[in-house]
């Protein structure tokens, strides 16, 4: 490998293969050459247009029958330049890119955006506006690993959950609706505060969505999926991933925790005074299997909206009490930050969402770099799918809970 | 470990490679020469004071404008065992930037570097797989470096309005299919 060698035929170049510019054109023999294959081996193309991989996904697969012996993800069919876009716009208008990246939880990547150049500018915004994040973060959060728990079980064939899980959470998406007029993509989260201020009312709103919550949802989430016994059956043995490769391969958030590492950034490196709530670190016990499995990941997603639900009725105790402040007072006028970079991790929903921003001095950010956890965790992936069924495979790439939106960016 | 005990012990170590350090910065790093980083990696993992496990981040960033012009990769590193981060930093020139792989060390690597490469052209020399990742295979150029132009061409089709298309466009002429209409169809109103 070596630089970028001309190509002497230019882009008329009719009938051989693309050539890819690394290799010079030339093809290397691997296991995906079709001359390597053995005798009852087959490569087959699941997706891009693939219902259960979560957006356009391509895997290739060397299947022998209904085994998997390598598996290899093609991802970039969702990519929206969204680095590139970054140094064209001012921070302000990073935002809405920021929104469209994870749209599952969107307000998870303004938030961590937003405290990275936070940072680099020495803005420190007031209590109320860091417990009204807090706030909007868990109820993402909430919303977030219903429909990874919800479209999971619709992946592996069950379709009655995700229909009582939507319904849930709807209700969610109605208070942001609410607060900000928007139901998906916020752009709520602004350097040095936030958009709008909380309505009159929401916190009695919160309130009766989460007496719904702990004692309606939440247990029979529990019924319904995590203590079925088709669903331990189905999943407690299948994709199972140790702590050394999880780690090796950056899998973070519940994806990590189900592998039985008790991390998290809230309790580790804590922002928005995260350190100051009372909350308990899920992880994975493999108390059906071994540890790491896909009922694992599952069974941490499902604890983490419990945990979720405390917090939240913390910041709303404290919120009550609290003085509001304009949520515009520390926005600057002008984002300019002095000279510099900044590595800004915060614990999105999905894992460890990274902001490497390197500013110049100027209005616009010099380089933005997302590190995407999903991106990481799908870089796992083959070492994970080797030697499983077909249909284990649809079981493993939910239980990652990948959106696309965030690995292509 | 804070981050100056990690740097006078990369020193200790490593000697004339470390070439800098930004000890002050609010992600503090430390400059490593480029053909030492994949050793300078496994020590950082190896040793039981540093143990850092994890490879959170790498990025490829172009600086054209400094003096001499370069391209960094920048490594940031944390570690699940003592809970503190610190970044490398390895400076290669413009033209023909290779650095060594570190995917031994840290498997995440391995797409992070094809990004990398993607997007910025930094090669990665010992890369198991070295394609594309996010772009197109056929696609030419690598967009995120600083003196990017847009191509007029792609597969043949042409993808850039060129300065006649813009001409036509100021004379008033409707080009492609805008400007849009956003009158209800049943609103129309025939012309006379």
């Amino acid at each position: 490998m070596s630089g970028l060698p001309a190509d002497p035929s230019g882009p008329g170049r009719p009938e051989s293969l693309p050539a890819t510019a690394q290799t010079g054109g030339a093809r290397r023999m691997t296991d995906w050459d079709p001359d390597a294959l053995d005798t009852d081996e087959m490569i087959l193309q699941m997706g891009p247009q693939h219902p259960a991989t979560h957006g356009v996904l391509r895997v290739e697969l060397r299947t022998d029958g209904e085994i998997v012996k390598a598996a290899r993800p093609h991802i970039g069919y969702l990519h929206r330049c969204f680095e590139k876009h970054c140094e064209n716009v001012d921070y302000p208008g990073v935002m809405p890119y920021a929104d469209r990246m994870d749209y599952c939880a969107a307000m998870g990547n303004t938030l961590g955006f937003a405290l990275a150049v936070e940072k680099l500018h020495a803005i420190q915004v007031s209590p109320y506006v860091d417990t009204v994040r807090v706030i909007m973060a868990e109820l993402q959060r909430i919303a977030s690993h219903i429909l990874a728990v919800g479209t999971y079980t619709m992946d592996i064939g069950a379709f009655t959950p995700f229909l009582h899980l939507v319904r849930d959470r709807e209700k969610i998406l109605d208070l942001f609706e609410w607060t900000c007029g928007a139901r998906l993509l916020y752009n709520y989260n602004w350097v040095g505060g936030v958009s709008h201020d909380l309505p009159d009312g929401f916190v009695k709103a919160t309130r009766d969505l989460l007496r719904e919550f702990d004692a309606v949802t939440f247990p029979e989430f529990l019924d319904l999926i995590i203590h079925n016994r088709i669903f331990v059956k189905r999943l407690s043995h299948v994709g199972v991933c140790s702590p050394e490769l999880a780690i090796f391969h950056d899998l973070t958030g519940p994806n990590l925790r189900g592998s039985g590492v008790k991390r998290d950034l809230r309790k580790d490196a804590p922002y928005c005074g995260y350190e100051t709530y009372d909350f308990d670190v899920c992880v994975g016990t493999g108390q059906y299997g071994p540890v790491g499995s896909c009922f694992d990941r599952n069974w941490v997603r499902v604890l983490e909206m419990r945990e979720s639900s405390r917090i939240l009725h913390q910041a709303l105790d404290r919120l009550e009490k609290m003085e509001r402040t304009d949520v515009h007072e520390k926005v600057p006028k002008r984002v300019k930050p002095p000279k510099g970079e900044v590595y800004f991790r915060s614990e999105a929903p999905r894992g460890q969402l990274g902001y490497y921003v390197v500013s110049d001095g100027n209005v616009n950010p010099y380089r933005v770099k997302v590190k995407s956890p999903c991106f990481t965790a799908m870089s796992a992936f083959h070492h994970l799918a080797k030697g499983l069924m077909i249909a284990d495979i649809i079981a493993l790439i939910g239980s990652l809970d990948i959106v696309l939106g965030e690995i292509d960016r | 470990m804070d981050a100056r005990a990690i740097h006078e012990k990369l020193v200790a170590r490593f000697e004339e490679k470390v070439t800098g350090a930004g000890l002050e910065a609010a992600s503090p790093f430390t400059v490593v020469a480029a053909d030492a980083i994949a050793e300078v990696a496994a020590f950082c993992k190896a040793d039981p004071a540093l143990a850092f496990d994890n490879l959170m981040c790498l990025s490829g960033v172009d600086y054209p404008k400094e003096a001499p012009p370069r391209m960094e990769v920048v490594y940031h590193l944390y570690s699940y065992e003592h809970l503190h981060t610190f970044a490398l930093k390895v400076h290669v020139p413009r033209e023909n930037p290779a650095v060594p792989t570190v995917e031994k060390t840290w498997g995440v690597a391995n797409w992070h570097e094809r990004e990398a490469w993607d997007l910025l052209g930094i090669a990665f020399t010992g890369h198991s797989d070295p394609r594309r990742i996010l772009l197109p295979d056929d696609w030419e150029g690598h967009p995120l470096r600083k003196d990017w132009q847009d191509p007029e061409y792609y597969n043949g089709l042409h993808v850039k309005p060129t300065q006649q298309m813009a001409e036509r466009a100021l004379a008033g002429e409707a080009i492609g299919v805008g400007p849009f209409d956003f009158t209800p169809p049943n609103m129309h109103v025939e012309e006379k």
